[in-house]
């Protein structure tokens, strides 16, 4: 069994964790249906080092992890406030009666 | 009294005998003749010592088989034991009164009446079965049943009984696989550098081959060992498990070890694998009779059993190890006839001359460039054919035979390359040591010893320790410069195949493949060695290529023209060795969550069911009622009776008095921050940016495909906080969804898991407000706690200044008048006493979830992952008036969006049964299929997903998935009950009960 290294919990079998996907950002909310069909069924299925998605089910936390599609290494894991600007809340955000409140 | 075999024969003087406790005998049946052997015997060298060198007959041709390595490694040493086939004779210890037998033998070993099949193997060629019995179609099946008799591999007891296993776990700075020198001596450079070792032994005493074998440079092998191991046996710092099989290796040192009925899961951080090497045979006609072993086993003979190998031998060499057995031989009086070397004198070593003048001035006859060209004898070997070689593999016509009933064979030897290749190493092969090394190992993985291609005793010891330091240096312990070590003595001979016109060259003992066969699959156009193991099986038998995979490689590189190193071996998949499924199934063991009400349920005599991951109430059977064992199978008439009365009655209860019952299973979910509301409207297809403090909202959540996933009631207590419920199974993913997005929206909320910290029940029924009224000074009148509502408050406790704090909701899914009481998981127990205190007088009841599922099927309510499957989108269980049109989001928006577009295909609708169904009992069940029409050409159009007697419809209602142009109230479909029969349902509107919704807004 593989190891991983949660960045808050730190060297743990792989078996705690659940895998989220690839980190890729949600197509616009106006794009055409085809766009979100891809984003919905297609994953990206090459070779070379990606940024996933990983979840520490023990404690509740999502976190990054870079890894080797080819070696199946984990090359490294880190908070995603460190991806903050890729994955900055998008457009669609407030509704009415909260804007007050959050902005 | 001390009865003696009339065939033993004295054992060898000590120190021969290392395993032995002589002075305790062991006495057991073998074919059904007496055995007598010692303590610490193995089955095979009980055997041995009477002169019983058949052990089994080969698996295609029937030949007799006898010891090859003593080691474990080899199949001929499998054999039967009343209650288990496919045991290692030499691995077994021989214990008093057992019975065991030979296998895959018709008749008895020595006369096997299936031996005839030997003369018939030119017309068994290799792929034998793949071409001769595919046509015509069909004769196949008849065809495999008689040549799975004759080719079975023991007989399995089916009446046996379950024992028990288990697991356990181990972590260790570093594992040494393998007690031999180079083992021992890793273990214990690291063990003082202070790194926590733990050691493995597959055998039961430590030293590998310092227990057995001889070696150049060294007087005294035992005393060496006894010293090391007495080391290791003191150090504080080293744990050593003996009998334990690593069986595989797993990325980071994920190393499942066998040791007795327990599998250990060993995390290493670092590991060293000193596994050794399997000594190789030689290829020549009748290289498999009794008689015909590897040089180390007869050393292991002689060494660990002293048991005398034979009368007369002959060795075959074409290394050190042959000219140092034939000197062991000698000592213990076995007259060795002539020592054959497969090289020429010029390719010996100085230390090999010297080992060559020591046995010449002991008259024994020693003959360079020769090989053995064909063993003969008829159940035990009985003479040799030796012959010059004159090319490699070729031989010349001049022959000479020898008498002989011991053939010692010292080819070389092949790495134990299975778990380093499970770990990714790779193989390659040098034509100038004619023998395979292994490289690209994993970064916390290191070899040493003969599997790292190192084979002098001083080289091999301090390759552990280099193997030792660079775990070390990995483990921060040490910063150590890591030595070279070399060792230029070479142990293979490079072509030790000698082909015979009239074959019976094993290549392969297992599956009785002779060089031909292996030669003949890449002329049929087999050229890889992958395929070649398909076609010929080569490999494939229990020793699992331990002596194949050489010969094999060696083979199908000449005959393709390519090096042996492109060639290769094949695939080595765990386990190394055959694993009992014991082991992965371990004792058993069904771990369940236990609501705070479990115990007053178990007191009340529930029927308990799984639900996910916690055991519910079914229904509540009375004290005559209650079904135990196999009595209790829902399939049996009795227990349904009891079912269907009990939801009945339970039923009844609720609707016409009050019942109680525990949903603490439910997820529950707390939402806390300014930013509460929009992660809600963000999360579910509804609106609750304006949900009013005080009032529930129901929730459905839709994943990125369009499909319902989870429901539940969402309660704002706050501008700032909602306590929104889950289904039992759903909630750590609607967690875990939430949590995803908010990571990367960064809204102003907490979110908190707080299922298992909530009890929960629900009071329902006409009286339940009454029930309830008793404990709170809560208004609970119709217009101070409306339908829909939620409360904050407190129950008090009678006769007491206590109480517990509360969160009520008034919500309907079973269609009355009803409350949801979830209170602080510690006060469970008490509010469900309470509150069957306070029903009494109401004759309060409690109810399961058997029955909550028929109150809620009559007011038409779905539930999750029942009524839904992975296709349901919000519109074919009509929850569209659930989903808010006027939002930019929700989780998977887009897909519903585009789902609900296209042409609705099917429809889940209620159904009625004709009345007259109840009495014949022909309910159809959940998943029994909706038909088009009738007649023989009709279509699926969809499945039953909730169907029971309703008595307060009278009548068998349910819900199914239908076309849409069967979804009219009024059409009747067709469903098709078990035994193929069909029943005509009509389709009724929904709910079936109360559709004024008067009984729960009240």
């Amino acid at each position: 069994m593989k190891l991983m290294t949660c960045p808050l919990n730190g060297l743990r079998n792989i078996n705690e964790f659940i895998f989220g996907g690839e980190v890729t950002p949600l197509p616009a909310l106006e794009a055409p249906d085809q766009e979100w069909a891809e984003h919905t069924f297609y994953s990206y299925n090459g070779t070379g080092v990606v940024r996933e998605w990983w979840y520490h089910s023990a404690s509740g936390y999502w976190f990054v992890a870079e890894r080797d599609r080819t070696s199946d290494q984990i090359i490294k894991t880190y908070d995603p406030s460190e991806l903050a600007s890729e994955i900055s809340t998008p457009a669609f955000g407030m509704g009415e009666s909260s804007a007050e409140v959050t902005s | 009294m001390s009865r003696q075999a009339a065939v033993s024969r004295p054992r060898l003087p000590e120190p021969m005998g290392l395993m032995l406790d002589r002075q305790q005998s062991v006495e057991f049946e073998f074919e059904g003749e007496r055995i007598l052997g010692v303590k610490g015997d193995t089955l095979g060298s009980a055997l041995l010592a009477n002169r019983q060198w058949v052990w089994s007959r080969s698996f295609k041709y029937h030949r007799p088989r006898g010891p090859l390595t003593l080691s474990g490694h080899d199949a001929n040493s499998l054999v039967q034991l009343p209650d288990e086939p496919n045991v290692l004779a030499d691995r077994h210890l021989a214990s008093n009164g057992i019975s065991i037998g030979g296998q895959n033998v018709n008749g008895s070993l020595k006369k096997d009446k299936d031996a005839i099949l030997n003369h018939f193997g030119r017309f068994m060629p290799v792929g034998f079965y793949y071409r001769a019995f595919y046509k015509p179609k069909g004769v196949w099946d008849w065809w495999e049943k008689q040549i799975r008799v004759k080719a079975g591999l023991g007989v399995a007891d089916l009446s046996f009984k379950p024992e028990y296993y288990d697991k356990a776990f181990l972590h260790h700075d570093l594992v040494v696989v393998g007690s031999g020198p180079a083992g021992l001596s890793a273990a214990l450079k690291a063990a003082d550098n202070g790194a926590d070792v733990l050691l493995l032994e597959e055998n039961p005493v430590l030293g590998g081959a310092l227990t057995y074998s001889e070696f150049s440079g060294c007087d005294n092998p035992e005393q060496l060992r006894q010293d090391l191991v007495a080391r290791v046996e003191q150090h504080p710092n080293i744990s050593v498990m003996t009998e334990a099989t690593c069986n595989a290796w797993f990325m980071d040192n994920w190393l499942p070890v066998l040791e007795g009925k327990r599998l250990y899961k060993v995390r290493a951080k670092q590991c060293v694998m000193a596994t050794g090497a399997y000594e190789q045979h030689v290829v020549f006609r009748g290289n498999d009779l009794p008689g015909v072993v590897l040089s180390s086993a007869a050393m292991r003979m002689m060494k660990l059993y002293a048991v005398k190998p034979g009368e007369r031998a002959v060795v075959l060499t074409g290394n050190e190890d042959g000219y140092l057995t034939a000197l062991t031989l000698k000592q213990q009086q076995v007259k060795v006839c002539a020592v054959a070397d497969m090289r020429q004198e010029s390719e010996l070593s100085a230390a090999e001359q010297d080992l060559v003048s020591q046995l010449v001035s002991m008259g024994v006859d020693v003959r360079f460039s020769q090989t053995v060209y064909e063993a003969k004898g008829d159940l035990h070997l009985k003479s040799v054919e030796l012959r010059t070689i004159t090319s490699p593999g070729e031989v010349g016509s001049d022959y000479e035979i020898i008498p002989c009933d011991l053939l010692c064979m010292s080819a070389g030897y092949m790495p134990a390359y299975q778990l380093l290749c499970q770990a990714g190493g790779q193989l390659s092969y040098s034509d100038e040591r004619a023998a395979f090394s292994l490289k690209n190992l994993p970064e916390n993985l290191h070899i040493a010893g003969s599997v790292n291609g190192i084979y002098s005793l001083a080289s091999v010891m301090r390759d552990g320790e280099r193997a030792a330091i660079q775990a070390l240096n990995a483990l921060e312990l040490a910063s150590e410069p890591v030595p070279v070590v070399e060792c230029h003595k070479k142990v293979n001979f490079h072509w030790p195949i000698f082909k015979h016109p009239k074959g019976k060259d094993f290549v392969d003992f297992d599956e009785d493949l002779q060089a031909k066969d292996i030669i003949n699959a890449t002329r049929m156009g087999y050229r890889d060695v992958q395929l070649v193991k398909r076609f010929s099986t080569v490999g494939m038998g229990p020793s699992q290529g331990r002596h194949s995979a050489l010969p094999t490689a060696r083979l199908v590189a000449k005959a393709t023209q390519r090096t042996v190193s492109e060639t290769g071996v094949t695939t080595a998949r765990p386990p190394l060795t055959p694993e009992k499924l014991a082991y992965m199934a371990g004792r058993g063991f069904d771990p369940y969550r236990q609501t705070a009400m479990h115990h007053r349920h178990l007191e009340m005599g529930a029927k308990m069911i799984p639900a996910g991951l916690w055991m519910r109430p079914a229904f509540y059977p009375a004290a005559d009622q209650r079904l135990q064992g196999s009595e209790a199978s829902p399939l049996l008439p009795k227990a349904r009776q009891i079912r269907n009365a009990c939801i009945e009655n339970e039923s009844s209860h609720v609707r016409q008095k009050v019942g109680l019952i525990d949903v603490s299973t439910l997820g529950g979910i707390e939402l806390r921050g300014p930013d509460a509301a929009e992660l809600m409207n963000r999360i579910y297809t509804f609106g609750f940016l304006k949900q009013p403090v005080g009032k529930t909202r129901y929730a459905v959540l839709t994943n990125d495909q369009g499909v319902v996933i989870d429901d539940g009631v969402a309660c704002r207590f706050d501008e700032d906080h909602f306590y929104v419920t889950a289904t039992t199974t759903g909630v750590d993913t609607v967690y875990r969804l939430m949590t995803f997005w908010n990571t990367q929206w960064q809204l102003d909320v907490d979110i908190t898991n707080v299922s298992s910290a909530y009890a929960a029940v629900n009071l329902a029924g006409p009286d339940s407000r009454k029930v309830l009224e008793r404990l709170t000074d809560q208004d609970l009148s119709p217009e101070g706690f409306p339908y829909l509502a939620c409360r904050e408050g407190f129950l008090a406790i009678p006769d007491s200044e206590q109480k517990i704090p509360v969160r009520m909701l008034r919500v309907g899914f079973v269609g009355e008048l009803g409350y949801e009481l979830h209170v602080p998981a510690r006060f469970g127990e008490v509010l469900w006493d309470l509150l069957m205190d306070a029903g009494q007088p109401f004759d309060i009841r409690p109810f399961g979830v058997e029955t909550q599922r028929l109150l809620r099927l009559e007011k038409g309510h779905i539930i999750i992952g029942q009524d839904t499957d992975g296709m349901s989108h919000p519109g074919e269980v009509a929850l569209g008036w659930a989903v808010s049109k006027k939002k930019p989001y929700f989780n998977g928006c887009r897909a519903v969006d585009i789902v609900m577009k296209r042409p609705q295909t099917r429809k889940l609708v209620g159904f009625v049964l004709p009345k007259e169904l109840v009495a014949q009992n022909r309910k159809p069940e959940e998943g029994h299929i909706v038909l088009s029409g009738a007649g023989a050409d009709a279509e699926i159009t969809g499945n039953v997903t909730s169907c029971e007697y309703s008595p307060t419809v009278n009548a068998i209602i349910g819900m199914a998935y239908v076309a849409v142009e069967q979804s009219e109230v009024g059409s009747v479909f067709p469903i098709r009950v078990d035994g193929g029969a069909v029943v005509m349902a009509e389709v009724a509107a929904l709910p079936f009960y109360d559709p004024e919704q008067a009984r729960q807004e009240v």
